[in-house]
């Protein structure tokens, strides 16, 4: 079906006459040639992980005898799955990623839209320049962002703490209950930009006629922002959501930084510090069990939120 | 400027929106002006003087003592993120856009099914995978090897996605059958006639791979222990867990952020151009 579909243009698009026999269609082998060179890494490095982490979920270390007889694996079900949705410290790390995600994401889109719309108005002057400073966070790695933004954190350090302290206020940005959005605005300071761009270049694809009958109207820059511009764009709206859902979900180098300054991030803080924490207690089977559960509310949260959004907006 | 409209906006909203621009700017430039200006304190003037403005220039030492720690393991660590990031990158890009054009042009069974599976790829978390990639990578002997980090890497199903996006909107089916009728092979058409004319998308492709695999940090992480293989992130990381037993640490890190983030923002600056076309194929799905 797909290869009449396909080769229609191909044939229509062919000087008459000229083509070959075949219409140019390449050999099985040159095909191969040129989808092997990805195809056989992504088998072994996509691919065959994910089927070994579904497999060794599967699977339990036993022992012979006690405590102290020799350890075999053995095939154990669910047994893996059903101790990560009993284990406490899984829950609580989905709980503050939950948290996080329903705060930080709507916030840092709020922000990155509104941008958006503004650098899409002619209000403003110097757009490449907001473009850019906005956009510069996003070549600075999760590592770096989060260490820059830990010394600004810092007491000792941060001149940020020494001018609230200034006008009164005693912060504490890695205390028990901050900590966490400190984290986030590591990851809002990161992506924002990118999330803008995505948007920003979904608003300059509507053609600018669809704006003069709306002029004619009457309506203001604030109107045809709101009523004409973001339905418009709301599927990269929606895209952006998802990416930041993954994200959110993988969180694991900001929080791992901040770590190294604040006792009040736990190596269990979020999914993928318990994950990397498991294996590291050579628990490997458990570890992988909680990389699938992360990867499978992964696809469902992401692929849920699409599915949703597309139908609300009748597609 | 010559829009009627704006004639019509009032100042005042004119002027609360650039404040509100300026206000976010300053938010995203913050850290690394603070970068900047701490990199060229001596370790004595970071906690005393303020963060904010300059003080002893202390720059040139702060770089001798950065690349000379440890016996230059800063610079090892240069090498080693030119390796995974660049070099990954371009190999990615190449493998990437070979397997997108022929997603594009060449018609044959099973071809959507293919391209299924790849957009599946782009969904999969690289964090979930990397775990999983240890262990079968430990029963291997790949672990804590250059291989161990470089060639996940180079697999980019977003890459791929991209590279068919561009070959559709690029490459003209005419020429792929004019070249064909001058008796050139699939691969010379491909290097010598679709190859430039994808160029703009394919240093769109190398950007955006670039930046995945200089972020990605668990996956070093998992895979290496060797302080000599790790990229500068994972060495940073490092350090700056090491900065309360070893307080003069702090300089280092600092610097050796500011070192490794400035040549890549200015980069990233100079070619924004690409990343912007490849950020308006995302949004059009």
């Amino acid at each position: 079906m797909t290869d009449i579909s396909t080769r229609v243009p191909h044939v229509m698009s062919s000087p008459g006459g000229r083509r070959r026999r075949n219409g140019g269609r390449p050999r099985v082998g040159t095909v191969a040639a040129f989808l092997t060179p990805f195809f056989l890494p992504f088998l072994l490095f996509y691919v065959a992980p994910v089927g070994y982490a579904l497999w060794q979920s599967l699977r339990v270390v036993r022992r012979t005898g006690g405590q102290y007889g020799t350890s075999y694996t053995a095939f154990g079900g669910f047994e893996q799955y059903a101790q990560v949705f009993q284990n406490t410290e899984f829950w609580a790390s989905i709980g503050r990623i939950g948290l996080f995600g329903i705060v930080q994401v709507p916030v840092m889109l709020f922000i990155a839209l509104i941008m958006a719309l503004l650098l899409d108005t002619p209000l403003l002057r110097l757009k490449a320049f907001f473009r850019i400073t906005a956009f510069m966070p996003y070549a600075v790695p999760g590592v770096i962002a989060a260490i820059m933004w830990s010394y600004l954190y810092s007491p000792q350090l941060s001149p940020v703490v020494d001018l609230l302290e200034g006008i009164g206020w005693q912060p504490d940005f890695l205390g028990p209950g901050a900590v966490l959005w400190s984290a986030a605005n590591v990851s809002t300071w990161l992506w924002t930009g990118y999330n803008m761009l995505i948007m920003y270049a979904a608003l300059q694809a509507i053609p600018q006629e669809l704006y003069e009958a709306a002029k004619l109207d009457g309506a203001g820059q604030w109107t045809i922002a709101w009523r004409i511009k973001v339905p418009i764009i709301a599927p990269a709206i929606v895209l952006t959501t998802v990416f930041s859902i993954i994200g959110t979900l993988q969180l694991y180098a900001e929080p791992a930084v901040l770590r190294q300054i604040s006792s009040n991030i736990s190596s269990t803080f979020t999914p993928n510090m318990l994950a990397y924490a498991v294996a590291s207690g050579n628990n490997y089977q458990q570890a992988a069990a909680i990389s699938v559960v992360i990867a499978v509310i992964t696809f469902v949260l992401s692929f849920g939120f699409m599915r949703l959004t597309s139908k609300k907006a009748g597609l | 400027m010559t829009d009627p409209s704006v004639s019509r906006e009032s100042r005042v909203s004119r002027t609360a929106v650039t404040a509100l621009m300026c206000l976010l700017a300053v938010y995203f430039m913050l850290p690394v002006y603070f970068l900047i200006v701490a990199a060229t304190k001596p370790q004595g003037d970071l906690a005393s003087t303020n963060g904010l403005v300059f003080s002893n220039f202390n720059l040139i030492d702060n770089v001798r003592i950065l690349f000379t720690r440890s016996d230059g393991i800063f610079g090892r660590w240069a090498v080693n993120t030119v390796i995974y990031a660049v070099l990954g990158a371009a190999v990615g890009t190449l493998i990437s856009a070979l397997c997108g054009y022929a997603l594009a042009k060449f018609p044959f069974r099973g071809r959507e099914l293919l391209f299924s599976v790849v957009l599946g790829g782009v969904l999969v978390p690289t964090t979930a995978l990397a775990l999983p990639l240890f262990l079968l990578f430990s029963e291997t002997g790949i672990v804590n090897t250059y291989l161990a980090v470089f060639l996940p890497s180079i697999v980019s199903p977003f890459g791929v996605y991209l590279a068919r996006i561009f070959a559709n909107a690029a490459v003209p089916q005419e020429l792929i059958e004019s070249a064909r009728l001058d008796g050139a092979s699939e691969f010379r058409t491909f290097f010598s006639v679709a190859f430039r004319l994808m160029t703009p998308a394919l240093v769109t492709i190398f950007l955006f791979q670039f930046v995945a695999i200089w972020n990605n940090f668990f996956l070093p992480m998992v895979m290496l222990q060797k302080e000599s293989l790790f990229p500068i992130t994972l060495g940073l990381y490092q350090w700056n867990g090491q900065t309360a037993r070893a307080p003069l640490l702090q300089q280092s890190v600092i610097t050796g952020s500011l070192v490794s983030i400035v040549p890549v923002i200015i980069v990233f600056i100079l070619l924004q151009r690409f990343w912007r076309t490849g950020l308006a194929a995302g949004s059009l799905k």
